[in-house]
């Protein structure tokens, strides 16, 4: 059935059956007007009294105001996180932390649906997403690091493991209360106390998070959550009582913190950007793998550092595969990130949305085919079609650079050393995908593939217990498992 | 000397079951409100094939049924029959007399449904006296021991004869899923039995656990999608057995609409082989009407 007949009329997916609209309801969150720094256990009003709007990406509305923190509150969440790391939590016994952080865990779980709301109205995600992956993840490595707390003396016999004392942390906005807990959850399980700065387009998870943290009765200081944009992240970077730095960002931000804390005794982790290469066989599971396609780089519209957006197919299945892309993206529902049935949101801010569309115009200029889905967009709100740039090549920029949103470029591939030559011929290495029947095959290409993370027979998966992180300009250091413990210790 | 083009079923499409579950769990989260709910449920209502197939089966039972499927509920205006009335050869006469002028379709098992256990003569004998008493449609099984036994030519062959003692009838291929064991399996199936003529896939007799489930389906309607693509033929789907609820009947038609596309979502294309579904739906109908629901005792059960 290799074969396409070019004479059959392509398959119908635009009319028949229109679903209703399902909104998830927000009647039962609660937001305040104005949101002020946690710190010390308390939220307080910023020295400057500097505010910021978040704003809705899928109604250009504001939703709140927030306060911008400078040096000085940057540095008064950083000497109260000293003193609650001396105090308090540096010294408390390991199975103690380790209730603290369960309790944080089940809470979330416990709220998860004001959470999944505030996410998606913050952040445009589908609600789907967000109640379905982003915030249950969350819970979950609180729940998996607080298992550890009282067993890093078996994660690492005979090494003395010991906390590092203040970390400071920095989130971006495409995960922004799954980035939160990435951070949070391993630091305060090896003993750390923290300062975390959510991303300005996104901090209203990061500041439901401090409220439940208060709730939750952890002593004061351990965690404390200060907003703002890169000049706070600087304040951070640059404030001499933090012991520790871990950023997740662009590539370009995480190049700024290792100049800036050159010749400090520092520590650091990077996660920044991506360009992964996601490799489809001629004897893959053609079907599955096309859906592996769509959710490697449609899921949250694209903003996943992981995202597979170059697609390498084998030339011999090629038509096949961008003919089913095809047909599978006209069933893609493009709009309201709160209706139940929204497969792919908002883009994030009207910034991303310029980027991602400047790139699209690159992307045509270099002569890349490009094809979009027949959707029609929301009037208000920032949003971008699904997006594929056929005949790319490995020099088009488009090829080359992070684009962050849902634009896929396709190339195909003749033999196996032309494609590993192609999917390592780039400055990034986070993570890959490979699609094929054949385990020989497999083990071949992730042994040989510059990758941190690479996924066989599926794309995007995430679990707790699993180490994440890059090589290359994708940043070092590893996040989640035994692994992501590491970073927040000396031994 | 022209050769026949039938494909190697040895080397059909693979499938990866952990993908295809996968795909399932994200249509189910689809939710279905309002207009379109109603509009789904009376699409599913009008492709139901309602089903008796038992051994204590009585022409008064069989007639009865074909009044239901007639008059699905005449408490609610404006709702379509069902597609057809699935029964054994011997009932295919009551059930046509029954039926006459209503527009729904007899359908009759036969090839020694459900084990499919006999010879090519027998099988050949019990379709066309189907055939003969007036059957639109044939759902004939599959002989599970030859294709699982690597033999697919000769389930090929049988398929071909008794498409050809059909005659205008359509022909429903029964796999039997439950017994094929693997998703590739019932791919291969998929793909042979559409070659060899099959004017629908089905997949089960109702009569082995597990009967239809989602991810079978799937693997059938991509088949069948991928089998449009490389001929130009159009072939229905009938996943039959275990499915009884309006909201699986829904999830089932997600699936077919975003596999399948709009030319699909008829009663042409797509049936369900059940026997309480059409009641579910008829309940939730009727709830979508009034707001409130009503009892069982409220539908009659036949």
């Amino acid at each position: 059935m290799k074969k396409k007949n070019t004479s059959v009329k392509p398959l119908n997916f635009t009319s028949g059956w229109e679903y209703a609209p399902a909104p998830e309801s927000a009647d039962h969150i609660h937001l305040e007007k104005q949101y002020e720094l946690f710190i010390d256990g308390k939220f307080v009003k910023p020295g400057k009294g500097k505010y910021f709007d978040t704003i809705n990406p899928a109604t250009e509305k504001k939703i709140a105001s927030v306060a911008e923190a400078d040096e000085q509150d940057v540095a008064k969440a950083v000497s109260a996180a000293r003193k609650a790391y001396d105090k308090v939590w540096g010294r408390m016994p390991a199975p103690e932390r380790a209730k603290y952080i369960f309790r944080i865990a089940r809470m979330i779980q416990e709220r998860s649906r004001e959470f999944a709301v505030i996410e998606t109205m913050d952040g445009g995600k589908p609600i789907r997403e967000s109640r379905d992956i982003d915030i249950p993840l969350a819970a979950n490595h609180f729940f998996y690091y607080a298992g550890w707390a009282d067993k890093l003396n078996y994660a690492f016999p005979n090494q003395q493991p010991a906390p590092l004392g203040v970390a400071g942390q920095i989130i971006p906005w495409n995960f922004p209360l799954l980035m939160a807990a990435w951070k949070i959850a391993p630091a305060l399980a090896t003993g750390n106390t923290v300062v975390l700065k959510p991303a300005e387009t996104t901090p209203l998870t990061a500041l439901k998070l401090a409220e439940l943290i208060r709730d939750s009765g952890l002593p004061d200081g351990v965690v404390n959550i200060v907003t703002g944009a890169g000049r706070t992240g600087a304040a951070i970077v640059g404030h001499p009582g933090i012991d520790k730095i871990a950023f997740t960002g662009s590539t370009d931000v995480g190049k700024l913190i290792q100049k800036s804390i050159a010749g400090t005794d520092k520590k650091l982790t990077l996660e920044l950007g991506g360009k992964a290469a996601h490799i489809i066989f001629e004897d893959a599971p053609i079907n599955q793998a096309v859906e592996g396609i769509v959710n490697g780089i449609f899921f949250n519209q694209g903003h996943v550092c992981c995202a597979g957006s170059r697609l390498f197919v084998q030339e011999s299945v090629a038509d096949m595969v961008i003919q089913k892309l095809k047909d599978r993206m006209e069933t893609l529902i493009v709009g309201d990130p709160m209706d139940k049935n929204t497969d792919i949101g908002a883009i994030n801010s009207k910034e991303q949305l310029q980027t991602i569309l400047k790139y699209i115009e690159i992307g045509k200029n270099e002569g890349g085919e490009i094809y979009q889905s027949s959707c029609a967009l929301p009037g208000k709100g920032y949003f971008c079609k699904p997006t594929l740039f056929l005949n790319s090549s490995q020099s088009h920029r488009i090829v080359q650079e992070e684009i962050f949103g849902p634009v896929l470029t396709i190339q195909t591939f003749r033999t196996i050393e032309e494609v590993i030559e192609k999917a390592n011929n780039i400055p990034y290495g986070l993570s890959a995908g490979v699609w094929t029947d054949k385990g020989s095959k497999i083990f071949n290409l992730t042994s040989r593939l510059r990758a941190g993370v690479i996924w066989a027979n599926t794309y995007n998966k995430f679990d707790p217990a699993s180490p994440f992180g890059g090589y290359k300009e994708s940043g070092f250091g590893r996040e989640g498992g035994l692994h992501g413990l590491m970073p927040y210790l000396k031994f | 000397m022209a050769q026949l083009q039938i494909p190697d079923f040895r080397k059909s499409t693979i499938v990866d079951q952990v993908g295809i579950e996968e795909r399932v769990s994200r249509f189910n989260t689809r939710s279905i409100k309002k207009e379109s709910k109603v509009k789904g449920l009376k699409l599913v209502l009008s492709m139901i094939d309602l089903t008796t197939l038992e051994g204590k089966d009585t022409e008064g039972k069989v007639k009865q049924m074909c009044y239901k499927a007639a008059h699905p509920h005449d408490a609610l205006s404006g709702l379509p029959t069902v597609a057809a009335v699935c029964v054994y050869p011997t009932m295919v006469g009551t059930a046509k007399q029954a039926l006459a002028g209503t527009g729904v379709k007899v359908a009759s098992v036969s090839t020694a449904f459900p084990s499919g256990q006999s010879t090519r003569q027998v099988k050949l004998l019990d379709t066309k006296f189907a055939v003969e008493h007036g059957a639109d449609e044939i759902d004939m099984v599959i002989s599970r021991g030859e294709f699982l036994k690597g033999n697919y030519a000769f389930v090929f062959d049988e398929i071909a004869a008794i498409k050809e003692a059909c005659g205008t009838a359509r022909l429903k291929v029964i796999f039997e899923t439950g017994e094929l064991s693997t998703l590739d399996n019932v791919r291969r199936a998929s793909e042979l039995a559409m070659h060899a003529g099959a004017d629908f896939i089905k997949t089960s007799t109702g009569k082995i656990s597990p009967a239809a489930t989602m991810p079978v389906t799937l693997v059938m309607l991509e088949a069948i999608r991928d089998f449009y693509y490389a001929t130009g033929k159009m072939v229905g789907m009938k996943p039959a057995g275990g499915i009884s609820t309006a909201k699986s009947g829904l999830q089932y038609l997600v699936m077919l609409h975003e596999t399948l596309g709009a030319d699909w979502l008829t009663n042409k294309w797509f049936r369900f082989g059940a026997s309480s579904l059409a009641n579910d739906v008829l309940m939730q109908l009727v709830k979508e009407k009034t707001g409130v629901y009503q009892s069982k005792e409220y539908f009659s059960a036949d």
